[in-house]
């Protein structure tokens, strides 16, 4: 191709981009950057802003706050991850299964995961009501009195959970069951006379060519739920006596209702460095076991 | 051309005195006339605007959760209206960070007025080291609602001013009824009540020079005992489970809740919806008696271009008989004039008989102990407060942790 056709794929390809890249530059970049200068200095939105060097990030790592923000955030994805994961890939395995109706249940179980926040956070608000909920009032009907949930600090982050993963279950199915059709018939059939059981055709076939998926809704889940936020926001708003209260949820209030914009910058980028490290930590492991099996 | 040399004339005139050639416009920002009494702010500026050709009013409202974050950032982006509403706790903020116009010069050279119209307390609320930095448009308060009826079929006797928690406890476990679902008595724990129920035993959070934190002294750790006790050892109160979500004027209009410690915003409310006799009274306190007092504020931006129009304006909506009047008859808060005359129209309304009670609990008002960092310091406080409350710390343990995370905010 000549250069002069080359610069006018270009100039077409720039001018196509840069609606989007316009929105991504003024949206996401200038406001990330921002907040990065932004942790440097302390600015309460009314007053000068005033530089204060790496304080921000001290003060951050020795605040209690902080801490139990991220323990309450570990403690979210301990009980988030596992679950989604696995209930999804028993989901996907079973619809796989289905000749019939699998697009009918698909879409049921991704209907969650398109329905908004608040809608889901709302609803779950009221199915997790101690007196009244549908959740309480079925565990009556088998003679358990049911918990607290959402009042009581011991049940408030099962409560969150047991949301979180209901609305997400229908992704994380989706992209199992493309994993589990892109897995070649003729290896079931070759297992098939070899006389393995459905069980050892599972960890040996099933299960290793699902590693790629597994590695990438793992990836998703454990970055989203790092941020955790919204469902949190609406059903406890960090409560009861900070029960619930994640990472997000202390960036937010720092922000907006203590008007902490260095602090909550700060905060920001310290989730960040995490989030980075332990996505970088999952590719190393994920490199390694490839390696090991090839 | 001459139609162009004119229309040059005009433009020159208009640039050189714009205050002359076209209307000055205020940009008003409230949080209190939204969603209810919007029909009373637009008849409140068509009067204004009649008072006082050349001035206009524009408005913006925002919900009361979203208002102060779209302040801040109007603020912030320097676009803040000309005269916004603040209550007093955000108040000393904005002041303390400048961002609010001194109105003490405006208020001297605008002879024929004297800041005697307002309630005293009231205005020395939006006054910060001898400067007036507000004016105080409206108040409420909180007092002892009760169910005549819930009292009557228990054989109880009514509230009296005389009352200390010792017979509003005896009175409680009388018309608490597990059987109907019925509890004696309700005040929620949180950081607000908590201020000032400690005041009703003589105790507070900060000393008065606000340098000495005084939240964990033995008094207050009396008195979250007894807040607690009322829900767990003597059971009159419900608990944040056996509530289950409703509110505590939802359950008092449902004849669930016997005597309720709430705001004299939910007079209009009762009024129209509870269907049985009730009243208010002053609260019972322990040695004291201590009563809550919230204050509305309007303030001028310290950016306004307008000043002298924007306090024209802020005086006319808090003190005119105007917006007074409006005010009254639409029970838009109660307007913070000294007036006992404009007041009479409140006095007078039918339900709940007592309306006078609502004055009477102004000579034992107490405000909170705002600090700069006053949202970090409820929110601190506050989860400390449930911490006892769910018997997680005691409430020596709670108060002593909140008397850390307070010295850390000073």
């Amino acid at each position: 191709m000549s250069p002069a056709a080359d610069r006018s794929k270009y100039l077409a390809l720039t001018v196509l981009l840069l609606p989007s890249l316009a929105g991504m530059v003024v949206f996401l970049m200038a406001p990330v950057l921002s907040s990065l200068v932004l942790s440097f200095s302390q600015w309460d939105l009314i007053g000068e802003l005033s530089w204060v060097g790496l304080d921000n990030y001290v003060a951050a790592l020795g605040d209690p706050a902080v801490l139990g923000a991220l323990r309450n955030t570990l403690t979210f994805i301990l009980g988030y991850l596992p679950s989604v994961v696995l209930i999804a890939l028993g989901l996907a395995l079973l619809l796989n299964r289905l000749i019939r109706g699998r697009a009918v249940f698909r879409a049921i179980y991704f209907v969650p995961v398109v329905t908004s926040w608040v809608a889901v956070s709302l609803i779950w608000k009221w199915l997790l009501n101690p007196q009244y909920g549908l959740i309480n009032f079925a565990l009556g009907a088998i003679g358990i009195k049911g918990p607290g949930w959402l009042f009581d600090p011991a049940w408030a982050m099962t409560g969150v959970i047991l949301t979180s993963v209901w609305k997400d279950i229908g992704f994380v199915t989706v992209i199992y069951l493309a994993g589990l059709q892109d897995i070649p018939e003729p290896l079931y059939e070759a297992a098939a006379l070899d006389g393995a059981t459905p069980w050892q055709r599972f960890w040996s076939i099933t299960f290793p060519m699902l590693a790629p998926t597994t590695f990438f809704v793992t990836t998703i889940s454990l970055i989203s739920s790092f941020q955790v936020f919204d469902q949190v926001w609406i059903m406890t708003q960090g409560g009861p006596a900070g029960a619930t209260s994640v990472m997000v949820e202390l960036i937010y209030k720092n922000a907006f209702s203590y008007y902490k914009m260095g602090y909550a910058s700060a905060i920001s980028w310290v989730l960040f460095a995490l989030i980075f490290a332990v996505t970088i930590a999952q590719n190393l492991l994920q490199k390694k076991l490839d390696r090991s099996d090839g | 051309m001459l139609r162009r040399t004119f229309t040059g004339l005009l433009l020159a005139t208009a640039l050189i005195t714009p205050a002359l050639a076209e209307d000055v416009t205020i940009k008003y920002m409230t949080f209190s006339a939204a969603p209810n009494y919007l029909k009373e702010l637009d008849a409140t500026i068509a009067a204004f605007e009649a008072e006082h050709p050349g001035i206009k009013v524009t408005y913006e409202t925002a919900a009361w959760d979203a208002y102060f974050t779209k302040l801040q950032t109007v603020v912030a982006a320097k676009q803040a209206p000309d005269a916004f509403e603040l209550n007093f706790e955000n108040f000393v903020t904005y002041a303390e960070k400048g961002a609010l116009a001194d109105l003490t010069p405006l208020i001297a050279a605008d002879t024929g007025f004297s800041t005697s119209v307002y309630n005293p307390t009231a205005l020395a609320a939006f006054a910060q080291d001898g400067k007036q930095y507000g004016l105080v448009e409206s108040f409420s308060n909180v007092v002892l609602f009760y169910n005549k009826d819930l009292f009557d079929a228990a054989g109880v006797a009514y509230p009296t001013a005389d009352w200390t928690w010792k017979e509003e406890l005896e009175a409680a476990q009388k018309l608490t009824d597990p059987a109907k679902g019925v509890w004696g008595d309700f005040a929620p724990i949180q950081f607000w009540e908590f201020y000032k129920t400690i005041a009703q035993n003589g105790g507070s959070i900060l000393s008065p020079d606000k340098k000495t934190v005084t939240i964990d002294s033995p008094e207050n750790v009396e008195t979250l005992t007894w807040m607690i006790d009322k829900v767990n050892s003597y059971k009159v109160t419900p608990s944040d489970v056996e509530m289950a979500g409703q509110s505590s004027e939802d359950l008092f209009k449902a004849g669930k809740i016997a005597m309720l410690r709430t705001g004299i915003w939910l007079l209009g409310d009762f009024a129209a919806n509870a269907k049985f006799k009730w009243d208010i009274a002053l609260e019972p306190g322990k040695t004291n008696k201590a009563h809550h007092f919230f204050a509305n504020g309007v303030a001028v931006s310290a950016n306004s271009a307008h000043p002298a129009e924007a306090y024209q304006w802020i005086k006319f909506l808090t003190s005119s008989k105007a917006a007074v009047d409006l005010r009254i008859a639409a029970g838009w808060e109660l307007p913070a004039v000294s007036d006992a005359a404009a007041l009479q129209g409140y006095l007078d309304q039918p339900v709940p008989e007592s309306r006078e009670v609502v004055f009477q609990a102004l000579d034992t008002a107490v405000v909170p102990p705002v600090i700069g960092n006053w949202n970090q310091l409820t929110d601190a406080v506050g989860k400390e407060l449930e911490a006892a409350k769910l018997g997680q710390k005691t409430p020596e343990q709670a108060l002593k942790d909140a008397k850390t995370a307070i010295e850390g905010l000073l």
